[in-house]
């Protein structure tokens, strides 16, 4: 049962080949890119949301960090949809993989702080000291603050995963006792089967809340830093 | 069998069997002309059954599932409903 139970985060590969690269481009073609002034009801529906979350999600930055609107947009498009797919049967969720969250997470991370390191040098720096602290604390507090901020993209990275992971791996695990236990007592399976259907409707969210997660904190780390 | 109108501009449905290697052949395998017919072949699906009305994606997820199930055959080949296993 452990093998059984992990194989569904393994790369997919046919005939040998790895797929992995189609499955990661596949939410892509789900987006179309907008062509008339009134189009069908699937990009009128991806317009509105995008405008939506764009307003509230940058909203909050200055000038320079709105030139950053395009990154957190196609972020959180991409998270999003990707968890979403995961959730349709047989499907292998890229955000599964720690190689893709760190891969997403360090970059970002990484520009967030570069930013604020070239344009406003001092004030970057002044974060790793809060205001007020008493000055025996003050290079315990340097240290602390240090590792708070190494810490943010694997922190971003391993949240993303093990929230994914997490909820595929509940699935599969009630999803098999309820198969299992339909043979002895229906009404148990019963139980668990509803256990499944509030499950599933937390995976939605959940796949939904991640992406925001991600997105939000990003675009926290780069309000601090321009 | 030479016709009337040269290989090169016919579309597919209207080549000929004995023309066909030869229509093959003069097809644009450039990266570019790769991607073009990519492209073409994209757009014809998202024009015919997406981009009108009342269209959907419903036909692209049935068929990404499907697509999805054959990677995962191997594994799920053992949980066939058999007496033994």
């Amino acid at each position: 049962m452990n093998e059984n139970l992990f194989t569904s985060f393994i790369t997919p590969t046919m005939v040998g080949i790895p797929i992995v690269p189609l499955i990661i481009m596949f939410p892509s073609i789900l987006f179309p890119s907008p062509s008339r002034l009134i189009d069908n009801r699937l990009v009128s529906i991806q317009q509105w949301l995008v405008r939506l979350t764009s307003k509230q999600m940058l909203s909050i930055h200055s000038h320079k960090g709105q030139t950053w609107a395009l990154m957190l947009m196609s972020l959180i498009l991409f998270i999003g949809s990707t968890n979403l797919l995961g959730l349709l049967p047989h499907s292998f969720t890229p955000t599964t993989q720690l190689s893709m969250n760190l891969g997403m997470a360090i970059p970002l991370w990484a520009g967030t702080v570069a930013t604020g390191f070239r344009y406003k040098t001092k004030a970057s720096l002044a974060h790793f000291l809060p205001q007020g602290t008493p000055s025996p604390l003050i290079p315990m507090l340097v240290i602390i603050e240090t590792i708070s901020l190494f810490i943010q993209p694997v922190a971003l990275a391993v949240r993303l995963t093990a929230n994914i992971t997490a909820g595929h791996l509940l699935i599969h695990l009630i999803g098999g006792a309820t198969l299992t236990l339909t043979s002895i007592s229906t009404i148990t399976a019963f139980i668990t089967f509803t256990v499944l259907v509030l499950l599933t409707i937390l995976e939605f969210a959940v796949a939904l809340i991640q992406a925001y997660v991600f997105t939000l904190l990003v675009s926290l780390y780069l309000h601090d830093n321009t | 069998m030479a016709s009337v109108v040269p290989v090169k501009e016919k579309k597919l449905m209207d080549v000929k069997l004995g023309e066909l290697p030869s229509w093959i052949l003069m097809r644009d395998f450039t990266p570019k002309g790769t991607a073009g017919a990519f492209q073409r072949g994209y757009y014809r699906y998202h024009n015919k059954y997406v981009n009108v009305k009342r269209g959907g994606v419903a036909m692209v997820l049935a068929a990404y599932m499907l697509f999805n199930y054959c990677p995962c055959y191997k594994e799920l080949k053992h949980q066939r409903l058999c007496k033994y296993h």
